[in-house]
Order: C-alpha cells, then sequence, then structure tokens
C-alpha cells in the first residue's frame, strides 16, 4: 500500500491503496465518484474515460501510481469548465442518452475533441469518439450533440 | 585490284568482331573485379553482416509495430492492428480523445498490461518500415531508409548509432513488459548490446545497404 495526494477536480485528496490499482477504481471505490464507469476494463470502450492534465485518459488501465501530481478532471467536475458546461447542455438539448452508461465517457472525450477542435468535421468527430462505444447506438445523436456543442462556442 | 577488295571485306568483319569480343570481354572483366572487390572488402562485409543483424531487430514486432505505412499501430507478435480504433493522428500521437497517451503512460502498466515509455507515439511516415499491406520492406528498403536524411530526421551515421543507444521508445524494446495476461512480452531477437555493436560496425563500415530491392 501506498499514499497518495491526488488533485481531482481541483480538490487535493488523498488515498491509501496499492500502487497498482487503476485510477477507475481510485475514483470508483476510494473517493466514492461514482459518475466514471467500468465497461470492459481493457481501454476498449471509453466508459471509464476522464482528464488527465487535459488529455482524455482510460482510467482503467491507468495504475494511480503513474498518474503523479497531474490534476484530473472526471464527469462530476467537467460542468465547470466552459466547454464541460457547452456540451453537456448540448447533450440535454439533442436528448442524447439512452441507457446513460457510456456517456460520462462520450463528453470526457467529445470535450477533449472541442478543446483541441472547436470546428471538428464529421471525420474529427468520428475519429475522436471512434474509441467510445456506446451498446445503444447513439452515435447520431452524439454527432449532433458535438457540433450544437461547437455552434454554441463560437 | 578487284580481287583485293573481295579480301577487304572479311578482314574488315574479322577485325570488327575481334574488337567487339575484346570491349565486351574487358566491360565483364570489370565489372566482375568490382563485385569481387566488394565481397572481398572484409570491412564491407562485415558492415553488411551487420546490417543485416540490425534488420532482424528493426523488423521485430517490438520495432515495427509502431514504423506502419497505414493509419494505424499494430500490436502483438502478430502484428494485428491495434483495437479501439487507435488511429496514427497528424502528429503520429492520435486524437484528441483518442490519443496514444489516452492509455501509454511513462512507464509500463504491468497491473493492467499496457505498455508506456516516454512520449509514445508512431514513427513518422517517412520511417515506415512496412508497405500498406503491413508486409514489412525489404532489407535494402529498409536500409535506404534510415540512412537518408531527408526520411530520418536528419541523423547521420553517428546520430543513427546514438538513437539505438539512447532514444527511450528504442530501450523500451528490451524492456516491454508484461502482456494482459501476466506473460513477459516477447524480446528482439539479440539483446540490447549485440544491438548497439552490429549498429557500430555497420556505422564503422560506411552504412553500405544490400543492393536488393
Amino acid at each position: 500500500m501506498a499514499t497518495y495526494q491526488l488533485n481531482v477536480n481541483g480538490q487535493s485528496r488523498q488515498v491509501n491503496v496499492d500502487p497498482s490499482t487503476p485510477l477507475l477504481w481510485v475514483l470508483r471505490e476510494e473517493l466514492k465518484m461514482t459518475g466514471t464507469k467500468y465497461g470492459c476494463g481493457i481501454s476498449a470502450c471509453g466508459a471509464c474515460t476522464v482528464h488527465v492534465d487535459g488529455i482524455a485518459t482510460r482510467s482503467c488501465v491507468v495504475p494511480v501510481s503513474l498518474v503523479g501530481d497531474r490534476p484530473i478532471v472526471t464527469i462530476e467536475g467537467i460542468g465547470t469548465d466552459a466547454v464541460g458546461r457547452v456540451v453537456q447542455e448540448a447533450w440535454i438539448e439533442k436528448d442524447v442518452v439512452q441507457c446513460g452508461y457510456c456517456q460520462s465517457g462520450q463528453i470526457m472525450s467529445a470535450v477533449a475533441l472541442l478543446k483541441a477542435t472547436p470546428k471538428p468535421t464529421d471525420m474529427n468527430i468520428e475519429e475522436s469518439m471512434g474509441g467510445n462505444l456506446c451498446r445503444c447506438a447513439t452515435y447520431v445523436r452524439i454527432r449532433e450533440a458535438i457540433k450544437s456543442a461547437a455552434e454554441q462556442m463560437k | 585490284m578487284w580481287a583485293n577488295h573481295r579480301l577487304l571485306l572479311p578482314v574488315f568483319l574479322l577485325m570488327l568482331v575481334v574488337f567487339v569480343s575484346c570491349i565486351a570481354l574487358s566491360t565483364r572483366a570489370s565489372i566482375e573485379t568490382a563485385d569481387k572487390g566488394s565481397a572481398a572488402d572484409p570491412k564491407l562485409a562485415d558492415g553488411l553482416a551487420a546490417w543485416e543483424q540490425v534488420y532482424s531487430v528493426l523488423t521485430s514486432p517490438r520495432c515495427i509495430n509502431c514504423h506502419t505505412a497505414t493509419t494505424y499501430p499494430q500490436q502483438g507478435d502478430d502484428r494485428h492492428r491495434h483495437f479501439a480504433n487507435v488511429i496514427r493522428g497528424p502528429a503520429g500521437k492520435g486524437v484528441p480523445g483518442l490519443n496514444c497517451v489516452s492509455c501509454h503512460q511513462s512507464e509500463n502498466a504491468d497491473s493492467t498490461g499496457v505498455p508506456g515509455g516516454s512520449n509514445w507515439h508512431l514513427a513518422p511516415l517517412s520511417m515506415r518500415w512496412q508497405d500498406t499491406n503491413d508486409r514489412p520492406l525489404s532489407s535494402g528498403a529498409v536500409c535506404r531508409a534510415l540512412v537518408d536524411r531527408s526520411r530520418n530526421n536528419g541523423l547521420n551515421a553517428s546520430g543513427l548509432l546514438k538513437h539505438h543507444e539512447e532514444e527511450p521508445l528504442v530501450l523500451w524494446a528490451w524492456n516491454p513488459g508484461r502482456r494482459p495476461d501476466g506473460t513477459m512480452r516477447t524480446l528482439p531477437p539479440l539483446t540490447h548490446a549485440e544491438f548497439i555493436a552490429a549498429t557500430r560496425t555497420w556505422v564503422d563500415a560506411g552504412t553500405p545497404c544490400p543492393r536488393a530491392r
């Protein structure tokens, strides 16, 4: 076991866990922040996506020992970000969610896309969101919401 | 007079045949001399042999999986397409939302089976060592790509040696970590020390490349 001081959504949080513990389990089990979801556990579906130092990161495969002092932002904190807020509003406007399980990861990836590419093309959206799976197949509404958010950001 | 003229033509033709034969034999002799000279030059021969050792490492999965000619990296000893729809992106580092570093951290994550190293990324397309059907290029083609400073980020021979000696992602090939099932990833066919020794021999010989394409 080891003690880590993590910066999560702007707050310093201390955890005492095995160094090999994936960040996802630290968030969910230690910090009780269950907005980030466990999907596949092998970084194949994107449900566990959070931001680490601004990079969309698959928290299920990143041991907490490798996070260091990089700031972490989760779905619980993304609404305080200007782009994050716009994306969440677009998600509501377009009624994107069906079952909702993958949507926190979808939103985190969409925010990362829009921060880097404020006017994404269909190709940009397909490439950036291609690693986020949705078994309800809400892909068309996800694309509409990203475009709507991009319009709002102008 | 007329009899003398009738003799002139055969004599001229005979001289022409002798002349052409001499030229041909002379040319062939010079070519054979050059080839024998190449093969007989021990430094050159050693350099070419060392290159083949270097090539065996460069085309091993730990190296060539990130030297693709396509829009995606490969993974595994069978060099299959990287899963999760990962793509190259404009700088070889993926795209926003799906960067290489979205999973690959600064070091191997053995508990989750994800390899890692400093600045994880694909080699640029100018340094592709495969064709677009994911087949490794020939020894000569990879060699020529490696020594072409317009394609290799401006590295001269000593720069190539230093790259093999020190580049973190090159060194990673000998410390590739564990697969998700806990087993160790396969190493390149040479040790890093053997790889450096072979590179040095090749560099000292003038970085010769096999002639075949």
